[in-house]
């Protein structure tokens, strides 16, 4: 430029216009990217891209791999994160005010009745996608090296997503959600049964403790609401938060989704009809160079079996977050979120249900607190984490049912978890319990033989059948979270349905007589 | 493989440990034992010292007309009071389960929440009940009752 020439003024002016197409360029380095080498330097140069590969193998498109859930699960929950970042605009979490602010949502605040209703359904859906994810990565048996680590973070992902769902469900303060509080924090409390039956609740009170801490006083009042509202908002979406990102760069880091042996096969005539991603094949690979751990593009091949995530992966995606906004819409529309009365410590509901995904605790914790509450879910819990650790066998990885025993075993095993839940429930309704024959049974009694132990135990004994039978430790794994899986459901159908006032058994809902 | 001080084989042995790592390490277990510290102090924090509860003693005033075996609850409180020839007392409601609110019936007492049964004087009929429901303390001073919700007396304790 002649400096003669030069007019600061002009520069400035020429900067003024140019502003829009000088912060798009900087934003988006590369420019619109329209080809597959740039949308590769697209995806890596960009932090909420980066933790998907550049490339996808073909099988992991597949809507039979996945079937869409881990997708369905993070949807879901980005679409409670900003349902619920807007209900907090209104809400006020303290006693009673509580109520009003939940009132004042449903009724006054413009769409505050349809964003609180898509919050509940995004919230509901959340907890079904993520145990059928949990579902769709046992039975592929994906959770297997080098995978353990990224399903053990998947399981405290699940037991988050339960204890966000709960701290929301205390939040309207009405009577649902008072007494259900009221009960959980008694289920904490219920160690009690234990060391009362020992005589040590004196000087070693867990349980008492444990409500203590999560109440924040000896009953369920403004303490608790601050309380379970801080986790709510607060602790459990930053812990969940932290988890999901570990989970995602996990799927990069143990080399994608988990795929069968033969995956390059199945999926070559696909294949052919994408270009070869090298022109030559790749001599050296950053493996061999020792610069990263893991699985990388092979020297003498190429990744031909992938296709570019960007648009591949990212359309599946999308559509798939499309999918879940266009349920929850349809059903807030459908369905409205309950509010029940205020809250009233004097009168419990009759029948007091906690949300539908613990009614199969509830029907168990209706024979005993400490096993139905603590006891069998600490234990399902800590075998759900040691899944991966348990069963390191190689065969059936990436395939559905894959292992021993396979489909078959699956479901002999669906018929074994239904009818020995259904004939243990029937027995105990028809019949009763230990109590009612002997009414002075001591309580460990009836604490360690309930129907939900001897449930446990027919589960425990034909898991080790089926073991023994297919000489597997995958066909008992198979066995075991299969039959697991069906006793929840019955159970959760029969709390939710068969309940009545009294948690007595009743045919239909309909013939609950109004008290 | 452990190597003498002063003795390296190659230069890919494992070197004695020199007084810097020794420091450091040194440092960074003290950070650690700092923190630990730290995390116990603020996990006392959510145990609070004293809890904000509404008062567990109050004063009774028995109707009258209250005949054996009817129940009486005051309001705003989850006991039961009865009086008989031997005199008064109060049970609690909060069923020993899960702490729903039993309501008094011709057996005893009925638990809406898991089905726990209970007879007159509290004992668990039936149910998932562990415990029967607890006798409360009641004072008679010059005709008026105190009950406290707070202190447990034998079951058949009658004033």
């Amino acid at each position: 430029m002649n400096a003669e020439n030069y007019s600061a003024l002009n520069e400035f002016w020429t900067n003024l216009r140019t502003i829009p197409s000088h912060v798009y360029r900087a934003m988006f380095r590369g420019g619109a990217p329209k080809t597959d080498r740039t949308r590769s330097s697209f995806i890596f140069g960009n932090v909420f891209l980066h933790l998907h590969s550049v490339r996808t193998h073909l099988w992991s498109l597949r809507w039979s791999t996945t079937m869409g859930l881990g997708i369905m699960t993070t949807a879901a929950f980005l679409i409670t994160l900003i349902t619920g970042i807007l209900l907090m605009f209104y809400y006020k979490p303290y006693p009673e005010i509580a109520y009003q602010s939940i009132k004042d949502i449903h009724f006054i605040v413009p769409t505050g009745r349809f964003i609180r209703n898509i919050h509940r359904w995004a919230a509901n859906l959340m907890v079904v996608a993520v145990i059928l994810h949990m579902a769709r990565a046992f039975y592929t048996a994906a959770y297997r090296k080098p995978r353990e680590f990224n399903w053990f973070i998947g399981w405290g992902l699940l037991v988050v997503t339960l204890g966000l769902s709960f701290t929301g469900y205390l939040l309207p303060w009405d009577q649902l959600a008072y007494w259900a509080i009221t009960i959980g924090a008694n289920i904490a409390q219920s160690p009690r049964e234990i060391t009362d039956a020992l005589g040590i609740t004196d000087w070693a009170d867990i349980g008492g403790l444990q409500r203590e801490i999560l109440l924040g006083s000896d009953i369920v009042g403004e303490e608790a609401l601050i309380r379970f509202y801080l986790l709510h908002v607060m602790i459990l979406p930053l812990v969940i938060a932290a988890l999901m990102a570990v989970h995602f760069w996990r799927i990069r880091k143990d080399g994608g989704l988990a795929k069968p042996k033969d995956a390059d096969e199945k999926v070559a005539s696909e294949a052919k009809k994408f270009y070869p991603v090298f022109t030559e094949v790749p001599k050296k690979t950053y493996s061999l160079a020792a610069i990263v751990k893991g699985k990388t593009p092979q020297v003498g091949s190429g990744p031909e079996h992938t296709v570019p995530s960007m648009p591949h992966l990212f359309y599946a995606e999308l559509g798939v977050l499309m999918l879940t906004v266009l349920i929850c819409v349809a059903l807030a529309f459908i369905s409205d979120a309950p509010l029940k009365e205020l809250a009233n410590p004097l009168v419990p509901e009759n029948p007091a249900k906690a949300p539908w995904y613990f009614l199969g605790l509830q029907e168990i914790v209706s024979f005993s607190a400490f096993t139905g509450g603590i006891g069998i879910p600490v234990l399902c819990i800590i075998g759900l984490g040691l899944i991966p650790f348990l069963d390191r066998e190689t065969e059936g990885t990436g395939e559905w049912f894959g292992g021993p025993g396979g489909w078959r075993l699956v479901k002999w095993s669906i018929v074994v978890g239904l009818l020995s839940s259904i004939a243990v429930e029937a027995f105990a309704i028809r019949f009763g319990w230990l109590r009612e024959w002997f009414p002075n049974i001591p309580q460990l009694f009836i604490t360690f033989i309930n129907p939900g132990t001897v449930l446990t135990l027919i589960y425990a004994l034909y898991s080790i059948w089926a073991v023994r039978r297919h000489n597997s430790t995958r066909a008992g794994a198979l066995a075991l979270f299969t039959c697991f899986l069906c006793g929840f459901v019955v159970l959760t159908v029969i709390g939710t349905y068969f309940r009545g006032p009294n948690w007595d058994f009743y045919w239909s809902p309909s013939d609950w007589n109004a008290h | 493989m452990t190597t003498k001080a002063g003795e390296q084989k190659s230069r890919f042995d494992p070197e004695p440990i020199p007084r810097r790592d020794f420091l450091g390490l040194a440092a960074l277990g003290s950070m650690a034992a700092a923190l630990l510290f730290s995390l116990f102090g603020m996990l006392k924090l959510p145990k609070a010292a004293v809890s904000a509860t509404p008062a567990k003693k109050f004063n009774l005033a028995l109707p009258e007309n209250l005949g054996v075996g009817e129940a009486f609850i005051p309001p705003g409180r989850n006991v039961a009071v009865f009086r008989d020839n031997e005199g008064v007392y109060a049970i609690s409601t909060v069923c020993t389960h899960l702490g729903c609110i039993v309501k008094t019936s011709a057996n005893g007492f009925d638990c809406p929440c898991h089905g726990s049964g209970f007879t007159q004087d509290g004992s668990v009929r039936k149910g998932p009940a562990p415990k029967p429901l607890p006798w409360l303390k009641v004072s008679n001073n010059g005709g008026v009752f105190t009950v406290d919700e707070s202190a447990k007396v034998k079951t058949g304790t009658k004033v």
